[in-house]
């Protein structure tokens, strides 16, 4: 469940990150400084037939022909690591350049990781990266944003929505889901110091978040239980897409006036945003995390860029910078709105 | 019957020659040596189950717990070395937890007297839940390097990889087991009749569940090489395996109904749903023809022998008929 939230939450990023190179990128143009041409390069999701990665893919091609390179997006269509190590053997028999990869699995990838990079393949990881431990194995990793950034990210949104003040809630996936509980602690000081007239309906952070274990049903459920103990809670934040969407629908079917707002998937949220129920859902650029990791790549093979801590590269028109742990952050969570949920919709 | 099941696995076997013939004309890296080590490190684990798998099927069982005993010996193995249990004993604890396993599944079908498919579908979801209980959320990942490099690297100066050593061993004991023994004539009799091998003095539950037990020690040895082979050991590990080999073992012309099969039949059969796997992806095809091929090769398996017995005994009966 916390493995499939993150995948769609990665997606999402993404989707917003791409869109924003997307509008304001030049035209493309065949060479460009620091980085050869006519690389070979292997674009490889955790699963193909997913939106997600097919999103993710169309960031990494305008690079790719941006870049003058030969791309190819290959990959399992089961999203385990087994299944990725053999299209891993492939990329090393047909002599790829580069390897984008998008970890399947953050340990078992990684034995092959290293016999492509053996083989002279520059890898660079981008959505998903592998172990920290096993972070020689890549370049750098393309992700999203800095856990804390997606957590305030949200008490923005929320501090938004209902002119910020009033008290606010959370309704997140199971309590033990390890990106959630990150963001929520993140989310829990920052509420209170940046808007001095907000403050957590149940006291603290942890009093006021409720558990709908990324189910439908309970997620309603828990929502309901939210406006029945707390009638005047000004916003109910929900940082998974499962209980996003329940709090958008049930609000709508209560006509409750509490304001909603998370991590959603555009297709799914846009109903709600277009209808007014919801103002802002955030998720991340899946086309961005494509773009710029296939600038990665292709600079670190052009031995323009080497991956170090400290080091930068260019993508687009953006420069990007590595930071503690070998990963390049796209920036903040991108945010839907009414002003473009109809182009992001279709995306993914 | 005996006749066509011997056509069968000749079949088999040109099949996969076949797969070879084509594999080569449509990509240059298929016939490489380096290709026939990662094919060969690919069916490291079914190959292996695959083989005890043979024997259960031939009896008239089966075990779809196989997959979810492979990752909870993987898992074990890791719980205990990750808490300071020396890497060679914590391998003999996976074994060890692969044996329980293969044991509970005997134990409730020829103890209790439960149909294997309901034990195994329980087990099959038991054991995975264990794995998740042991491990957490926290896949085991930093292994002592030499034994990691044996998943993946060849036997220095060859092109074959560390992971053929279990699968030539385990295979020509297997081999001779059931082909030159009384246990394996034992196998062969307690699927064709159990009933029969009953009152001809074979000791049925007991080698049903030997045969259950021996299944689970092979998942166990699995766990071990997909451990090495993937330098991590997680609970979601192996999830689907169990369709891999029993698809590898049907198609290598053992019966579903029990009584017939061979094992170099499953041996071939293994290679070629390799070699099929390889080919195609080095040709480019996308990963959903690799998924409608292996699908209709499954089928085909089930399906051709059974047309083949009906269409027999629609001629035996116009016959008798006449």
């Amino acid at each position: 469940m916390q493995k499939k939230f993150t995948q769609i939450a990665a997606a999402a990023v993404l989707a917003g990150a791409l869109v924003a190179t997307a509008t304001g990128v030049a035209p493309a143009s065949a060479a460009k400084p620091g980085i050869k041409t006519g690389l070979k390069i292997a674009i490889m999701p955790k699963a193909i037939n997913i939106g997600y990665f097919t999103a993710w893919n169309k960031g990494a091609k305008k690079a790719c022909s941006e870049i003058g390179a030969k791309c190819t997006y290959l990959g399992p269509t089961e999203a385990t690591g087994p299944a990725q190590v053999r299209f891993i053997n492939k990329v090393i028999q047909q002599h790829y350049d580069v390897l984008v990869i998008s970890a399947a699995d953050q340990n078992a990838i990684v034995p092959s990781l290293k016999r492509a990079k053996a083989a002279g393949i520059t890898i660079v990881t981008s959505d998903a990266d592998v172990a920290a431990a096993s972070k020689s194995a890549r370049t750098v990793a393309i992700l999203p944003s800095a856990s804390a950034r997606i957590g305030t990210a949200e008490v923005d949104w929320a501090a938004k929505a209902a002119g910020e003040r009033g008290t606010v809630a959370v309704l997140s996936a199971a309590a033990t889901a390890a990106n959630q509980n990150a963001w929520i602690a993140a989310m829990g000081p920052y509420l209170t110091s940046k808007y001095p007239n907000m403050s957590w309906v149940g006291g603290t952070v942890a009093n006021s978040t409720f558990y709908g274990d990324d189910d439908a049903t309970k997620s309603t459920q828990q929502f309901d239980a939210i406006l029945t103990q707390y009638p005047n809670v000004a916003a109910i934040i929900s940082p998974t897409t499962v209980g996003v969407l329940a709090a958008a629908i049930e609000k709508k079917a209560k006509g409750a006036s509490v304001k909603v707002t998370g991590l959603g998937l555009p297709s799914q949220m846009a109903p709600y945003i277009e209808d007014g129920t919801v103002e802002t859902v955030g998720l991340w650029n899946p086309i961005d995390l494509g773009y710029v990791a296939v600038y990665a790549a292709a600079r670190a093979k052009s031995g323009s860029f080497n991956g170090r801590v400290g080091s930068s590269f260019k993508a687009g028109n953006k420069s990007y910078k590595v930071v503690a742990g070998g990963i390049a952050y796209l920036g903040d969570p991108f945010t839907f709105t009414k002003a473009n949920i109809a182009t992001f919709k279709a995306i993914y | 019957m005996k006749k066509f099941n011997f056509a069968w696995e000749h079949g088999v076997v040109i099949f996969l020659i076949a797969v070879i013939g084509i594999g080569s004309n449509l990509s240059p890296y298929f016939a490489t040596t380096d290709n026939l080590s990662f094919v060969l490190q690919d069916i490291g684990e079914i190959a292996i189950i695959a083989l005890a798998m043979t024997y259960l099927i031939i009896a008239g069982e089966i075990d779809l717990s196989v997959a979810s005993s492979l990752n909870l010996a993987s898992a074990a193995l890791g719980f205990a070395f990750r808490n300071g249990v020396p890497f060679e004993i914590s391998i003999l604890i996976g074994l060890a937890v692969g044996l329980v396993c293969g044991v509970i599944n005997g134990f409730l079908v020829t103890v209790v007297g439960l149909p294997s498919l309901a034990v195994t579908i329980g087990t099959l979801a038991l054991f995975r839940g264990l794995a998740y209980a042991l491990l957490g959320n926290e896949p085991v990942n930093e292994l002592p390097e030499d034994w990691v490099n044996l998943g993946f690297t060849n036997i220095p100066n060859t092109f074959l990889p560390w992971t053929i050593i279990p699968i030539a061993v385990l295979g020509i004991v297997a081999w001779v087991i059931l082909h030159h023994t009384k246990i394996g004539r034992w196998t062969y009799a307690i699927g064709t009749n159990a009933q029969a091998a009953k009152f001809s003095g074979i000791p049925v539950a007991r080698m049903k569940f030997a045969l259950f037990a021996a299944t689970g020690l092979m998942s166990g040895v699995a766990g071990v090489v997909y451990t090495l082979r993937f330098a991590s050991a997680s609970p979601d590990g192996a999830v689907g395996y169990e369709l891999n080999v029993i698809a590898a073992v049907l198609f290598g012309g053992v019966s579903i109904a029990g009584g017939v099969g061979a094992l170099w039949g499953v041996l071939a059969s293994v290679l070629s749903l390799g070699a099929i796997r390889s080919a195609l992806q080095l040709a480019d095809f996308s990963a959903n023809a690799l998924l409608i091929v292996s699908g209709a090769l499954l089928l085909v398996s089930v399906v051709v022998p059974r047309a083949i017995v009906i269409l027999k005994s629609r001629r035996k009966s116009v016959v008798a008929k006449k």
